[in-house]
C-alpha cells in the first residue's frame, strides 16, 4: 500500500463506524464454484409448470416427469440428483433470476462484472473479494486469504488486494515453492506484479502443510480433483478465506442436452463430495459453497440444438447454515426485456450476504452502495 | 543503434531473447534499417513441412454413426494428431529465420481464435495456421475476409447452424467484439442484423469446405451501422473495415503486443490512420510501431511480461538447445497457460500480468532450473524412460525426449570470452536491470543460472 492510501485507509478506519467485525470472522470460509461459459438456468432449475417453457423449447424443454420437482413449479434437471439430500435437509438455497441491469451479453464482459461487482457501465480493476480483504484484511498468519485452485485466472481473488494464490494440488505447489525469489525492486508495473506473487508463493508456502486423509471418495476428473483440493486447504490449519472452484463447457450454443447433462452431473457430484469431506472434518458448519456464472442464455432455443447467450439465471447456495429453500424470483417468461429474462436479485445482493452476514463486514464499502442481502442463512 | 537497442528491437520482434551474435550483426545498423530488414524478410509459408498424417475431418453425423468403439479409437488419434501438430508449430518457432513471422501467426492465433477442444480437426486448424502465417504481415482485410470464411472458424463459432429464421448470433458478436470494432461500437441490434446477414454460410457437411447455401440465407433487408441494404456476410465485413474503430482497436492491440501495456492512445490514432490508408497493411503499422518513439523509450524497456511461448522458445533458441521431439514442450506451454491451437475461449490469452500466477510463475522457473541443470539429471530421466511402463507410450516418449535434450553450457559461455562479465551476459539475457534481492553473481554455469533465476528474466 502506497503511503498516502494507507494514511486514507487509516483516516477511514478512525471515522467508520464499529462493526461486529472480528478477524476470527474469516475462519468462516467461502468457496465459490465458477459456471464458466454462461449456465442454461433454465434447464437447471426448471419451471416445468409454464407452459411458454415448452413452446420456447420444443427440443431442449424437461419434461415435468423427468424432473426432480422441488414444488408444484420447480424442479431441478435429472444429472443434479446427488443434490438432493442437501435439499431435503434444508441446506440447499437456490437462487432464481440473479443478474443485473443493463446486461451485458459478452462472456469476457460480464464475468468482468460479476468477478468486480462493478456496474454494467463501470470498469474496475480488482476482483470483489480482492476489495473486500484489501479494506478488512485477512489475519497475516492465513496461509493465504483466497485459493484458486486449477485454471491460472484469479476471477473475483483477482487486483493486488488480496494475497491470492493459484494452484493445482497442494503438494507439488509445496514441491515448486522453493523457488521463488520474495523481494526485489519494483521498477515497474509488471516487474512490481511478478515480485507480489513470488511473496505470495513464500507466505502460502510457509503456512500450508500436508495432507488429510479423507474417506469420502471424490469423483474422477478435473473438477472431482479440484474438489479434494479445496477439501484440503479447508483442512489446513493456518486459514484461508476463499477458495475459488471452476467447472467449464457450459457456452452451450449447439447440441446442448448431452454435454449440459454431463456438466450438471460432475457439478452435483462435487458438490456433494465436498460436503461430504467438510462435515468429516466438522467443517461443513463453517462453510459458505455458492455458484456464479457470467449469465444464463437465452429463454428461446436456437436452431442447432443449443442457446445462445442471455442475461438472468439460477445460482446455487449451499452450506450447514444456510435456509434451503427457493429464493429469488420466477422467471418471468411472458415478459421478457427484447427475448431475454428480466433479473429479479442483483446479483451483488448475494455478495452482500457473503460480507455481511457471513464475515460481517460493511458490505456497501465494497459493493459500491447499498444491496440488501438475500435472506438465506441462519443467524451465524 | 548499439548493443542495447539491437537487443530491444530483435527481442522485441522476435521470440524475447536474441542471441550475442544476432545482436552483434545488428548493432551497426540505424533503427530505420534494423526494422526494414526485420520487415522485409518474412516469410509467408513455414519452412518445415507439416506432420505427414492430419487425418481427415469426418462430420459430426458420421462420427454419431460410428460404434463407441470406432469412436473412442478415432478421438484417440486426433488427440495424437493434434499433439504433432502442436509439436510442429513449436519446431517451427524454433528453427524459422523469420521470427516475426511466427509471432505474428500467434498474434493472429490468439485474434482470429479457434481451438482444438472444438473443432477436433488437426486438418483443419493446420489449414487455418497457414491462412494465419500466409497474411501475417500482409493485409488485414484479406485476413480478416478469409479467416471469416475458414472451416475451423465456421465450425468453432457455430456459423454452420446460422439460418434464415433462426439465427445464431455467436459469430456476428465475436467479428464485431473481438475481430474488429471492439466492445463498445456497436449495439446488440447490429448483432442480430448482422447474424441475419451471415446466414448462409456453412460448410459443406462431407468435405468441410466452406459452402454457401442461398436456402439458409435470410436476403430481407437488414440496417446496421445506420445503413440498410439486403447485406451478406462479405457485406457487413466491408462495412466493419469501414469504420474507424476497426484500425484502432487493431493497432491498440498491436501496441500493446510490441510496445507497452500503456496505451497511448494519440500514436494509436495516428498509426491507426497510416494503416487505414495503406489498405490495411499489417507490415506498415507495425513499421511505424517499431519507429515510433514510444517503442524505443528506456522507460519501456522490460515493462511487457513474457509468454510461455516467449520465455520457452525464446530460451531454447538462445541456448541452442537441441529437441529432436518437441512434444514435451507443448505440454511445458499448457501447464505455463498456453496450450497452443487450444485457447482457453474466443477472447484468447488474456495476457500480460496475467501470465503469472504462483502456478505458472513456478512452473516457469522449473522449466529454466531443470534446463540449467539438464546433464545432470540426464541419466536419471533416461533410466525412467526405460522403465516406464509400455502401456502409456506418451508418457515413455516424453521422457525419452526430456532425455535426448542437447544443452552445451561450455559451447555458449564459449561465445562470452573476452567480452566484459557478468555486464554482458546481463544485457544479451535481461530486458532491464537484474531484480531479486542478490545481483546475479559467481561466473560462468553458475552466473548464468543466477541470472534466468531473477526475476527480470520474466520480462521483455
Amino acid at each position: 500500500m502506497k503511503r498516502r492510501e494507507f494514511l486514507a485507509a487509516s483516516v477511514a478506519a478512525l471515522l467508520a463506524p464499529r462493526l461486529a467485525f472480528a478477524q476470527d470472522a474469516y475462519r468462516r470460509l467461502l468457496i465459490l464454484v465458477e459456471l464458466k461459459g454462461g449456465n442454461d438456468g433454465l434447464n437447471t432449475v426448471v419451471p416445468f409448470a409454464d407452459a411458454r417453457y415448452y413452446s420456447l423449447r420444443p427440443r431442449l424443454a424437461l419434461k415435468r416427469d423427468e424432473v426432480l420437482q422441488l414444488d408444484e413449479r420447480t424442479g431441478l434437471h435429472p444429472a443434479l440428483q446427488p443434490l438432493l439430500p442437501l435439499w431435503q435437509s434444508g441446506e440447499l438455497a437456490v437462487v432464481q433470476g440473479l443478474g443485473y441491469p443493463l446486461p451485458n451479453l459478452s462472456h469476457f464482459r460480464s464475468i468482468e462484472i460479476w468477478d468486480t461487482a462493478s456496474r454494467s457501465d463501470q470498469y474496475l480493476g480488482d476482483g470483489w473479494l480482492g476489495r473486500a480483504f484489501a479494506a478488512s484484511p485477512v489475519p497475516q498468519a492465513f496461509a493465504a486469504d483466497g485459493v484458486s485452485v486449477g485454471g491460472a485466472d484469479l476471477g473475483p481473488l483477482g487486483g493486488n488486494g488480496a494475497r491470492a494464490i493459484a494452484l493445482n494440488d497442494p503438494e507439488s505447489f509445496l514441491r515448486q515453492a522453493r523457488l521463488a525469489n520474495p523481494s526485489g525492486a519494483k521498477r515497474n508495473a509488471a516487474l512490481a506484479h511478478i515480485l507480489k506473487v513470488e511473496s505470495d508463493i513464500v507466505q502460502a508456502a510457509s503456512h500450508l502443510n500436508g495432507n488429510t486423509a479423507f474417506r469420502t471418495e471424490f469423483p474422477r476428473g478435473a473438477f472431482g480433483n479440484a474438489v479434494r483440493t479445496a477439501a484440503q486447504l479447508a483442512a489446513n490449519p493456518a486459514g484461508i478465506a476463499a477458495i475459488r472452484l471452476s467447472l467449464g463447457g457450459f457456452d452451450t450454443h449447439q447440441n446442448q442436452p448431452g454435454p449440459h447433462a454431463r456438466l450438471l452431473g460432475e457439478l452435483a457430484a462435487g458438490i456433494a463430495a465436498l460436503k461430504s469431506a467438510l462435515a468429516e472434518i466438522g467443517r461443513w458448519d463453517s462453510t459458505l459453497l455458492l455458484t456464479y456464472a457470467e449469465f444464463g442464455r437465452r429463454p428461446q432455443e436456437n436452431a442447432s440444438m443449443g442457446t445462445d447467450h442471455g442475461t438472468a439465471s439460477a445460482h446455487f447456495v449451499a452450506g450447514g447454515r444456510v435456509r434451503g429453500g427457493l429464493h429469488g424470483g420466477l422467471p418471468q417468461l411472458a415478459d421478457t426485456d427484447g427475448g431475454n429474462l428480466r433479473f429479479s436479485v442483483d446479483f451483488r445482493s448475494l455478495y452482500a450476504t457473503v460480507l455481511e452476514r457471513w464475515w460481517g463486514l460493511d458490505a456497501a464499502r465494497t459493493l459500491g452502495g447499498r444491496f440488501a442481502p438475500i435472506e438465506l442463512l441462519k443467524q451465524v | 543503434m548499439g548493443t542495447e537497442e539491437a537487443r530491444h528491437l530483435l527481442a522485441r520482434a522476435g521470440f524475447s531473447t536474441p542471441r550475442l551474435a544476432e545482436i552483434d550483426a545488428d548493432a551497426g545498423l540505424t533503427r530505420q534499417q534494423a526494422v526494414d530488414r526485420i520487415l522485409r524478410a518474412t516469410r509467408i509459408e513455414a519452412r518445415t513441412p507439416p506432420p505427414a498424417d492430419l487425418g481427415t475431418w469426418i462430420p459430426p453425423y458420421r462420427l454419431r454413426e460410428m460404434s463407441a468403439e470406432e469412436r473412442k479409437l478415432y478421438q484417440r488419434a486426433q488427440v495424437e494428431r493434434g499433439l504433432a501438430l502442436k509439436g510442429w508449430w513449436i519446431g517451427e518457432m524454433l528453427a524459422t529465420d523469420s521470427p516475426l513471422t511466427e509471432r505474428m501467426t500467434l498474434f493472429w492465433h490468439n485474434h482470429f481464435t479457434s481451438s482444438l477442444q472444438k473443432v477436433h480437426s488437426a486438418r483443419l486448424m493446420y489449414r487455418q495456421n497457414a491462412l494465419l502465417r500466409r497474411h501475417a504481415l500482409g493485409s488485414f482485410a484479406e485476413l480478416l475476409h478469409a479467416a471469416a470464411k475458414d472451416p475451423a472458424m465456421l465450425i468453432y463459432l457455430d456459423s454452420a447452424g446460422n439460418r434464415r429464421g433462426q439465427p445464431n448470433e455467436n459469430f456476428a458478436r465475436e467479428v464485431m467484439e473481438l475481430f474488429t470494432l471492439g466492445e463498445g461500437h456497436y449495439g446488440e441490434r447490429d448483432i442480430k442484423e448482422a447474424a441475419r446477414a451471415f446466414t448462409g454460410w456453412s460448410i459443406d457437411r462431407d468435405s468441410g469446405e466452406f459452402l454457401w447455401r442461398p436456402f439458409a440465407h435470410d436476403d430481407g433487408a437488414k440496417t446496421l451501422f445506420g445503413r440498410t441494404g439486403d447485406y451478406r456476410g462479405e457485406d457487413v465485413i466491408a462495412i466493419l473495415l469501414e469504420q474507424p474503430a476497426t484500425a484502432e482497436f487493431v493497432v491498440a492491440k498491436l501496441w500493446r503486443e510490441f510496445v507497452s501495456p500503456q496505451v497511448d492512445a494519440a500514436e494509436v490514432r495516428r498509426i491507426a490512420a497510416v494503416f487505414r490508408s495503406s489498405g490495411y497493411q499489417v507490415r506498415a503499422a507495425l513499421r511505424e510501431i517499431f519507429l515510433c518513439g514510444a517503442f524505443w523509450a528506456p522507460e519501456n524497456r522490460g515493462v511487457l511480461v513474457k509468454s510461455p511461448v516467449d520465455l520457452v522458445v525464446g530460451t531454447l533458441r538462445q541456448f541452442d538447445v537441441g529437441m529432436a521431439d518437441p512434444m514435451p514442450i507443448a505440454f511445458l506451454l499448457r501447464n505455463l497457460g498456453q496450450d497452443l491451437l487450444s485457447p482457453p475461449n474466443v477472447k484468447g490469452w488474456p495476457g500480460g500480468d496475467a501470465w503469472i500466477t504462483s502456478q505458472t510463475l513456478l512452473a516457469r522457473k522449473q522449466f529454466l532450473e531443470r534446463l540449467m541443470r539438464v546433464d545432470e539429471t540426464r541419466m536419471a530421466t533416461a533410466v525412467m524412460a526405460r522403465a516406464a511402463d509400455p502401456q502409456k507410450p506418451m508418457a515413455r516418449r516424453f521422457l525419452q525426449a526430456i532425455s535426448e535434450i542437447q544443452f552445451s553450457a561450455g559451447d555458449w559461455l564459449g561465445a562470452y570470452r573476452g567480452r566484459e562479465m557478468p555486464r554482458t551476459l546481463q544485457t544479451v539475457l535481461l530486458a532491464t536491470a537484474p531484480a531479486g534481492d542478490q545481483a546475479p553473481a559467481g561466473e560462468g554455469m553458475s552466473l548464468l543460472r543466477a541470472v534466468v533465476a531473477d526475476p527480470a528474466y520474466q520480462l521483455k
